[in-house]
């Protein structure tokens, strides 16, 4: 073995060690993270917790059960308006557009993307809660899903692009229209990126505050229908967690420990519903 | 080898050689009018916040005009507002925390793409977006009970003994500052490095590698000089989306960066950023003046953000090689 | 294609059945403003509830700012402030709406200075130059002799102090800037009052929580919090200096005799600043939040639930709030509060 060579297969056994380090320290981090949380929050963790409205400051049993739903209903109507804007979106950049516009569009998202979360909650306010005269879970599922679309486009962007040219054209070799080919084979090749992209810009705006407290503001009861003040775990993690009350602080935790369960459980099932076998081939 | 790919667009064997009946028969049109539609409502949302943002800040406008830029002082009792020290603590902090999330992020992406068994790359890729979901007011005080600790006793004054001849590491420690910014930030951003670049590793075809490493390449060789150019842009998309996180992030910044509007070449200093202080003040601000301020520190953000992107999209068409992978970023 | 359709059919399903207005609709009125009163707010609205099931008042804290703002916008039925609503402000209200808004002080807060020496573990004794010059930036050492001057007996080091204030706009910076530029021309035209101002030195922590983080963590650190939180948590805090002369420490009865001192000469609409109050057991660094009630609703059932409250927030309410620290409204202010209620038609 020359000494090149040596030096080279050394190169390459320490980079790779040194991936599995960043591997390692990004995974510790979150479990510490996940840790402190439960450390903290578990002992507030009840079958009360999911089924009781707050209780008043003092008094034991009460819950987070409308925060709960509250947060329920804003992803739905942020899924809602994010996924079809972003993935039908990317189906255009990737598939039908120029390359001016498609430019003019990635860098638009871009921007949209680095809006702090609270301008985007005022610019929903002006919208959606200003024009009404009250706060709604429906502008609170606005602004979430104004949050989601930039990660949903760009992410679902690169995955569509990425299917090899081979399917294509094997797929226009076959005589099938363009919409065909997206709609049977483009898009169930990339679905895992997907997938991934809409799952991560739904676990984004699920731990959202500042969009949500000037248009759902928040509300200590249930919040029938869509047109009223709503509840949710992020507001209420932000009110506990800032108040001199431990009990409070407690539940935050709690809070804290529910809302990364919700988001774990939806990527589960997200996964396992849509799961197809695989159809590009993994090395 | 990685081969000059261009991405099938509009153009190509559909134009031309079907009528336009023919498209719209067969759906091709119809699909293309709606999904541009809906990517038009993404030009066209951004376009109307610009608006709102720029009539929501006409007073400071005329008021203060370019000095808003320049301008040190942020008085809400005398009405003087100037936007230096927050373009600056943004632009710091965003710094920081992409210098220390990219490479740990790449790196980590690269070992649960290429390395780690399937099953377990898939169950690290769930915990690993759940980290995505911590709401940042969580993050926050983690923040204020972890990182700021351990950075007063532990981590800057071993950087101030070791590197404390730069001006980067210099003067008191107070635990908080751009520093300790930056670090929160990297750890609320790597999630969407790691998560869409392990995605785009994970789907360069398998012959790019088994190429590679027919010709005689080593493992690291074949990943980092055939597969990773060959992800390059979603790579870099995925850089951009932690971009905007760390410019955009609010309650996470405002617990540890010590909110002191203040401009300094330490590290350790504390200093602001301009989501940290809309944020802070804009429930609270009365008087015209002052909250259309804060709202122009808003669109100062989206023009700062919008060169930010502008640079780095230069530096990847500079840095871009033919054979490259695919499309442009 | 199938198992989409059949989400898409689930997910509107879900949709429609969340829609249902339920039949027995309660009363909802919505309230928002200050974060400072938000524990015992949301304490007395679950028990007014409980009181008068039909009634659900949903009180959020958005900041005083905020309050004023969408109760001005009529987004909301009431707000809550932790400083009043000035002229401009009043004005603007009357215009948007044609009628104008009342203040009810419902409770009393007040700031303290806490602190952290090395090797001190007693209460320190502040003048109003002291603290005015700590936070100006001119006294930069423990052992500087205004600080000393009080506290005989103590040893301070001489190290340099580490000044924390609040970085996001609050009622808590309004009183302590309040309190300073009545005992400071220095500060009154250097800095003046208000939820936010151009500090001259020191940290920003945001909420008590932050300030209390920071000061814990920072050796020979000085700042101010909220009265309920140094309670809660244990804190060491400091005494201040009356308009008496008198040193006191804040406490419920102390920062009530505050409220009761400066009773007699209160304006009727209770938009008064009570800091350095006269009175001999008087806290000089106290303040009342206020709620803030339109004059004229157009709803009779809402406003005859808040005057309700109101009445029932004089009475029974105030029982309640020392249990959470907080100071309770003097009987001069509840009498006077009383009369004024019967404004609100």
């Amino acid at each position: 073995m020359t000494a090149r060579l040596r030096w080279r297969k050394f190169v390459s056994g320490f980079m790779l060690t040194m991936t599995g380090v960043c591997a390692v320290v990004a995974v510790v981090v979150l479990f510490f993270i996940l840790g402190y949380l439960v450390y903290h929050g578990s002992t507030s963790i009840s079958w009360n917790f999911f089924t009781k409205l707050p209780a008043p400051l003092g008094e034991t049993g009460g819950g987070m059960a409308n925060a709960i739903v509250g947060s329920g209903k804003l992803l739905l109507l942020a899924a809602l308006v994010g996924v079809p804007v972003g993935f039908l979106g990317a189906i255009y950049l990737a598939e039908f557009s120029g390359s001016t516009v498609a430019f003019i569009v990635r860098y638009a998202a871009d921007l949209l993307n680095g809006v702090p979360s609270i301008v985007i909650g005022i610019f929903a306010y002006i919208l959606a809660v200003l024009p009404f005269k009250h706060f709604s879970t429906t502008a609170g599922g606005l602004a979430l899903g104004l949050m989601m679309i930039p990660i949903t486009l760009r992410s679902t962007e690169e995955f569509l692009r990425a299917v090899p040219r081979n399917l294509r054209e094997g797929a226009m070799a076959l005589g099938a229209s363009k919409a065909k080919t997206i709609a049977t084979v483009i898009v169930p090749a990339a679905y895992r990126g997907i997938l991934t992209a809409v799952l991560l810009a739904f676990a984004r705006v699920a731990g959202e505050t500042a969009p949500l407290l000037f248009t759902a503001l928040g509300n200590r009861y249930w919040s029938p229908g869509w047109n009223q003040p709503t509840s949710s775990l992020p507001v209420m993690i932000y009110n506990y967690a800032l108040s001199p009350y431990e009990d409070w602080h407690r539940q935050a935790w709690a809070a804290g420990l529910v809302l990364l369960g919700l988001i774990l459980v939806i990527n589960i099932l997200a996964r396992a519903i849509l799961a197809r076998g695989v159809s590009v081939p993994r090395s | 080898m990685a081969t000059t790919t261009t991405t099938v667009h509009g153009a190509g064997p559909f134009v031309g050689s079907r009528s336009f009946m023919r498209r719209l028969r067969e759906g091709d049109e119809i699909v293309r009018l709606i999904t541009f539609l809906f990517a038009a409502f993404v030009v066209l949302v951004t376009l109307l916040l610009v608006f709102e943002l720029w009539v929501g800040s006409t007073l400071p406008r005329h008021k203060f005009g370019f000095h808003f830029f320049v301008t040190s002082v942020w008085d809400p009792i005398s009405d003087q507002f100037g936007a230096l020290p927050f373009i600056y603590g943004t632009v710091v902090t965003a710094s920081i925390s992409l210098i220390l999330a990219v490479p740990l992020g790449i790196g980590a992406a690269i070992f649960l793409a290429e390395l780690a068994p399937a099953r377990v790359s898939d169950v690290l890729q769930f915990f690993i977006d759940l980290l995505a979901a911590v709401p940042s007011v969580i993050y926050g005080v983690l923040g204020v009970f972890i990182v700021i600790p351990l950075m007063r006793e532990y981590i800057q004054p071993a950087l101030k003994s070791s590197l404390g001849f730069l001006p980067l590491f210099q003067g008191p420690a107070y635990g908080v500052g751009f520093f300790t910014a930056g670090v929160v930030l990297a750890i609320m951003v790597i999630p969407y490095i790691i998560s869409v670049s392990r995605e785009v590793l994970l789907s360069v075809p398998r012959d790019q590698r088994e190429a590679a490493l027919a010709l005689g390449a080593t493992r690291w060789e074949s990943t980092w000089k055939v597969v990773v150019p060959f992800a390059r842009t979603g790579i870099m998309g995925s850089i951009f989306l932690a971009l905007a996180r760390a410019l955009g992030e609010t309650m996470a910044v405002t617990m540890v960066i010590g909110n002191t509007p203040t401009i300094s070449a330490s590290l350790f200093s504390p200093g602001y950023s301009i989501a940290a202080v809309i944020a802070n003040e804009f429930t609270e601000a009365t008087g015209d003046i002052y909250l259309q301020s804060l709202i122009e520190l808003g669109l100062v953000l989206f023009l700062l953000t919008f060169i930010l992107n502008g640079l780095a999209r230069l530096l990847i068409v500079a840095t871009s090689q033919r054979g490259s992978g695919m499309g442009q970023a | 294609m199938k198992r989409i359709t059949g989400l898409l059919v689930a997910a509107v399903l879900v949709l429609a059945g969340a829609g249902i207005v339920w039949a027995d609709n309660p009363l909802s009125i919505n309230g928002a403003g200050a974060t400072f009163p938000y524990p015992i707010y949301s304490k007395w609205f679950d028990e007014y509830h409980k009181k008068t099931p039909n009634v659900q008042i949903n009180y959020q804290s958005i900041g005083s700012g905020g309050g004023i703002k969408q109760v001005t916008e009529g987004t909301v039925d009431f707000g809550a402030s932790d400083g009043p609503m000035n002229d401009d402000q009043l004005k603007a209200f009357k215009a948007k709406h044609g009628f104008g808004i009342l203040h009810f002080p419902t409770v009393l807060g007040a700031d303290i200075p806490t602190y952290n020496v090395p090797g001190v573990s007693a209460e320190l004794n502040f003048t109003p130059e002291a603290v005015a010059g700590i936070f100006l930036g001119r006294i930069t050492k423990w052992n500087d002799p205004a600080i000393a001057g009080a506290n005989s007996g103590i040893k301070l080091p001489a190290n340099d102090i580490v000044v924390v204030h609040r970085s996001d706009g609050s009622g808590t910076t309004y009183i302590w800037t309040d309190y300073l530029a009545k005992v400071s021309d220095d500060w009154k035209n250097k800095v003046g009052k208000g939820a936010s101002v151009n500090w001259p030195v020191g940290l920003g922590g945001k909420g008590n929580e932050g300030v209390a983080g920071l000061i814990k963590q920072t050796p020979n650190s000085f700042g101010y919090i909220e009265l309920i939180y140094a309670i809660q948590n244990n804190m060491l805090y400091g005494r201040v200096k009356n308009s008496s002369g008198a040193f006191i420490k804040a406490d419920l009865a102390s920062v009530t005799a505050a409220a009761a001192g400066a009773a007699k000469d209160m304006p009727a609409d209770f938009r008064v600043s009570i800091t350095n109050a006269p009175g001999k057991n008087a806290y000089p660094i106290s303040s009342f939040t206020w709620l803030l009630i339109p004059e004229k609703f157009s709803d009779a059932s809402k406003r005859d639930a808040i005057k309700g409250f109101v009445s029932w927030m004089l009475t029974d309410g105030q029982n309640s709030a020392e249990v959470l620290s907080y100071a309770k409204l003097p009987k001069e202010v509840v009498v006077k509060e009383k009369q004024a209620l019967a404004q609100v038609q």
